[in-house]
């Protein structure tokens, strides 16, 4: 067996976040970190050592599903990893996530009050007062409560899938899995071009 | 001699994630470039643990000669 490494326990992190977020909403802020890691490790790394190594979510679902047997380990549907389905998926997700902020901002100005409710699935407004104790600009916390939404909503779409197909299913069409690879790409077919080279993909070897 | 199994990841379809990489006892399998999985045919035992694990179940086992 492979030694267990300090990464390898991430997923504590991981579990501990959507924990906090129960007691006090404004550590949601800190989630952004799950999202700044992945894209600057693909843009300037040019890889998903992320994915790979650091998120902590994968290893949950991992451990989740193969450990605790909470998955069918079926193979996921076709569609389900269709470029069509894991591309539309990630467009989706910038709509919701630009809305997000566009909600933030409307309290910013004060044209919206804050709504302390997370809402789950884009869809089930769920009262999440108790989390929120008046410690911060209205703004700031209607941010997090729209950012642990995302968050939350993509655990138990996670969680659906992990039961349903193998453990780590929500990999397939995570957003930010999306992104990094296709940065990935990106980057190295330009990096063909600038060499004068035509991008040929590898053969299988 | 018999025929040996080693893994074959169909680059096209892989989200490259990982997960072949994190089941694999011996390394053989590894993300390059953030873009797919490349096994190191060399070194693949063909244990079939990448297989179980990948969860666009884009892993098969191809046998080859020995
Ligand atoms: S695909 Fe998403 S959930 Fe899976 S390891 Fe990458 S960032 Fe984490
Ligand atoms: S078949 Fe076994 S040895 Fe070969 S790459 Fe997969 S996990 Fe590694
Ligand atoms: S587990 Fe499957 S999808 Fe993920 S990197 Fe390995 S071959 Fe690709």
């Amino acid at each position: 067996m492979k030694k267990k490494k300090w990464y390898d326990y991430l997923w504590i992190v991981s579990a501990t976040y959507l924990i906090l977020g129960f007691f006090n909403i404004l550590f949601a802020w800190i989630g952004l970190l799950c999202f700044f890691i992945p894209l600057l490790l693909a843009i300037f790394g040019g890889d998903k050592l992320y994915c790979n190594r650091y998120c902590g979510r994968g290893q949950l679902f991992d451990l989740l599903g193969n450990k605790f047997h909470l998955s069918r380990k079926k193979d996921i549907p076709g569609f389900l990893r269709s470029k069509r389905f894991r591309y539309g998926f990630l467009i989706f997700f910038f709509i919701m996530f630009f809305q997000m902020l566009f909600n933030t901002y409307l309290v910013f100005q004060g044209t919206n009050s804050l709504k302390e409710a997370v809402t789950l699935l884009w869809t089930f407004r769920l009262p999440w007062n108790w989390a929120y104790h008046g410690t911060a600009a209205p703004w700031v916390a209607q941010f997090a409560f729209g950012f642990y939404s995302v968050m939350l909503t993509s655990t138990v779409l996670g969680l659906v899938t992990m039961a349903l197909f193998k453990p780590r299913s929500w990999c397939v069409y995570c957003p930010m899995g999306t992104m990094t690879q296709t940065i990935c790409k990106a980057k190295y077919s330009c990096m063909g071009c600038g060499r004068k080279k035509k991008y040929r993909r590898e053969p299988l070897t | 001699m018999a025929a040996k199994r080693k893994a074959e990841v169909d680059q096209k379809s892989c989200v490259a994630c990982g997960a072949c990489a994190k089941a694999c006892p011996i390394g053989a399998v590894a993300v390059w470039k953030g873009m797919w999985a490349k096994v190191d045919t060399g070194r693949c035992v063909g244990c079939g643990r990448c297989e179980k694990a990948c969860p666009a179940s884009v892993i098969r086992m191809k046998e080859v000669e020995a």
